[in-house]
């Protein structure tokens, strides 16, 4: 069934009525994502491309059942909707907005980690979707197509940039995990590798990583000791200077920490391929997924 | 948003951190009269928001309130230039303090630790030099002590932290009040980092933080109006100045190939297919998600803005943005800037076939992938 979204998910789309929420929640609907409910307090009764309006998260689970929640809520409140999520008993929250700040992504990952009850995406991600079933974030839908790879990736456009060539090298994809560029995700690399390698439909993970953190060596430790399927990585701003943030807030090398070759080696010794150019990911997947079925 | 040492030390000092006398000026006479409150014996200080300014000639010892003053008068205006900020920065004011002796110098920051996803305090008796210079020569002089984001710390896990990181005796309590006023610090102003280095303790037995460096989320600026007024972007390189007001994700490289493309990772990429292509890369600039006709012509004008750019490398991924609004944009900037330099565009993605049509009977260079992008514009810059 893939990994954490599927044909079965019912979708509410918190800030529904903004400008993104509403040009999203249309494509997802397009894209044949069962999007049940939104939410925008004060708003509660109105209607959206035939989707019903509430006040509250409470009430859009009661009256839906909605059992993951994508929030296009601005900044300043973006951790109070994921948490209203949380409480709503929403196991899922995939959070698109960018610029949380750091004391509000710190509090929330802690909270949602230590109750257990709620995984949280992103935030600053493209969302998440599995190929033909459900798209619930804001990356173009066409591109993708079902099949057996499944991939994880901190930049929205660069997926894209992969996603595109695996498509048109007739390799398919199971699901997408955007993780986003900030420096205290809900959701790490380690994570999505877990629930790829736990997932009979998924037989080969890409990986694409970028400058600064230690969430791809992590993961590469994880690769080395608990992943059986192959994976193919790929590292981006390996010329990006130190001190210099590159866009996303996570993108900097500080300290010496986080420069991409040191997550290239932890790769490579881990036994993931890594290639140079976004354009050797579908070549490199291509073998790998023909060892597999020897 | 960094802050400078003098508007640090205010921060710090309304959370109990002790920090010693001192007052900020741009006036000669104003720092005489400063220094002779402290009976002539002062340190100036140059105001930049830069790294090594002491070696770059920004902070002197004074035994007399007129030498404070001629030296004053010589900075003001100044440029400074180290090893950190090769281009340099020009000092605007000074803070003349008082001074403070130095028996020992210890180190003290708190940040955010990515792996374990909070707060860490880190402690080390060995300060007064980069702390990287620290973690190299003696890895086990640092302490760390992280924050529990919903508990804070306790008091016994402090005391532990400071005994660990071998502070004497006597110096134990004041650290530990201190390590306790630069968390409750970092958390209510919102900062990314707050830095004491070094935390002098003096022959008298007094622990005080003789210089301090303290950084501001940008994403939290909402919740504090009183910083964003004092925001100084004097630190900042003019572009990216400009950037940051028109609210564009730019960073200016030095090389001579100017990058624009949309979302973060793509454009970091791009910069790195440049790089493999034998060029190097002018700027960083990502038009950011949705981008329309508009913003993309604002980008375009502000890359070929830095001088240094001898050829233009556009690279869009279509997902939300449109590639024939991209197109629209490069092409409006065309008409009005009279584009001299070659200009190579690769479009995929929604919208990109029109994009191409459109841009087909221009002087613009299509390409199809970003490696036949990075190689065509590197040749053609070389002429």
């Amino acid at each position: 069934m893939a990994i954490l979204i599927d044909k079965s998910t019912k979708v509410v789309v918190a800030g529904m009525t903004g400008k993104e929420g509403s040009f999203h929640t249309q494509q997802m609907i397009e894209y044949g994502t069962q999007v049940v409910a939104g939410v925008t307090p004060g708003k509660g009764g109105q209607e959206l491309f035939g989707v019903p309006v509430f006040d509250t998260m409470h009430e859009a689970v009661e009256r839906t059942g909605a059992n993951a929640s994508l929030v296009f809520v601005p900044a300043p409140f973006a951790a109070d909707s994921v948490l209203e999520a949380e409480d709503a008993g929403i196991p899922l929250a995939v959070l698109i907005t960018e610029g949380l700040p750091i004391q509000d992504s710190v509090r929330l990952v802690n909270r949602l980690n230590s109750n257990g009850s709620t995984r949280l995406v992103g935030g600053n991600c493209a969302g998440l979707i599995t190929a033909g079933q459900c798209k619930m974030g804001i990356m173009p839908g066409y591109i993708f197509t079902p099949g057996p790879v499944g991939m994880v990736s901190r930049s929205g456009t660069l997926t894209y940039e992969v996603v595109w060539e695996l498509t048109r090298a007739g390799l398919g994809q199971t699901t997408c995990v955007g993780i986003g560029g900030d420096p205290c995700p809900g959701t790490r690399f380690l994570d999505a590798l877990e629930m790829f390698e736990a997932d009979p439909e998924t037989k080969a993970v890409v990986m694409i990583g970028e400058i600064g953190g230690t969430d791809e060596e992590a993961g590469a430790e994880f690769i080395k000791h608990g992943m059986t399927k192959p994976v193919v990585a790929f590292i981006s701003g390996r010329t990006a200077p130190p001190g210099k943030r590159m866009g996303h807030a996570g993108a900097i090398v500080s300290g010496g920490l986080g420069t991409a070759q040191s997550k290239v080696d932890a790769l490579l010794a881990a036994g993931a391929q890594v290639a140079d150019k976004t354009s050797d990911v579908a070549g490199l997947m291509k073998d790998a997924l023909s060892a597999v079925a020897v | 948003m960094k802050l400078h040492e003098y508007q640090s030390k205010e921060l710090l000092e309304r959370f109990g951190v002790v920090v010693p006398r001192g007052e900020v000026t741009s006036d000669p006479d104003e720092a005489r009269r400063i220094a002779a409150g402290f009976g002539g014996k002062c340190v100036v200080k140059a105001q930049v928001l830069m790294g090594g300014r002491g070696k770059a000639g920004g902070v002197k010892l004074f035994e007399s309130a007129d030498d404070a003053a001629t030296f004053t008068k010589e900075l003001i205006g100044k440029r400074l230039v180290s090893i950190q900020n090769p281009a340099g920065m020009v000092v605007e004011k000074v803070l003349v303090g008082e001074l403070v002796d130095i028996a020992e110098e210890y180190y003290l920051s708190v940040l955010l630790d990515r792996a374990e996803q909070r707060l860490v305090v880190m402690i080390s008796k060995e300060g007064g030099m980069d702390i990287e210079e620290v973690a190299e020569k003696h890895p086990d002089a640092i302490v760390r002590l992280h924050v529990d984001p919903a508990w804070g710390v306790a008091d016994f896990e402090v005391r532990d932290a400071v005994i660990r990181a071998g502070i004497p005796g006597p110096a134990q309590r004041q650290m530990v009040a201190m390590i306790k006023g630069l968390i409750k610090a970092y958390e209510e102003s919102d900062a990314d980092l707050v830095e004491i280095n070094p935390v002098a303790w003096t022959p008298e037995g007094k622990l005080i933080a003789a210089d301090a460096k303290v950084s501001i989320d940008d994403n939290a600026l909402f919740r504090h109006a009183d910083y964003e007024a004092t925001k100084d972007d004097s630190a900042d390189d003019p572009l990216e100045a400009e950037a940051t007001r028109l609210g564009i994700a730019y960073v200016r490289l030095g090389g001579e190939i100017g990058v624009i493309g949309n979302g973060a990772g793509l454009v970091m990429c791009s910069l790195d297919e440049v790089s493999a292509a034998g060029g190097k890369a002018a700027n960083f600039l990502d038009v950011g998600g949705g981008a329309g006709a508009e913003r993309v012509k604002t980008c375009v004008e502000l890359v070929l803005k830095d001088p240094n750019v001898k050829g233009l490398l556009i690279n869009i991924f279509g997902g939300i943005t449109r590639g024939d609004l991209v197109a629209e944009g490069i092409l409006g900037a065309f008409e009005q800037l009279d584009v001299q330099v070659p200009v190579v565009a690769r479009v995929e993605g929604t919208a990109a076939d029109k994009a191409l049509e459109m841009l087909a009977g221009s002087k613009i260079v299509g390409a199809q992938t970003m490696q036949e992008a990075a190689q065509k514009i590197v040749e053609l810059t070389r002429g």
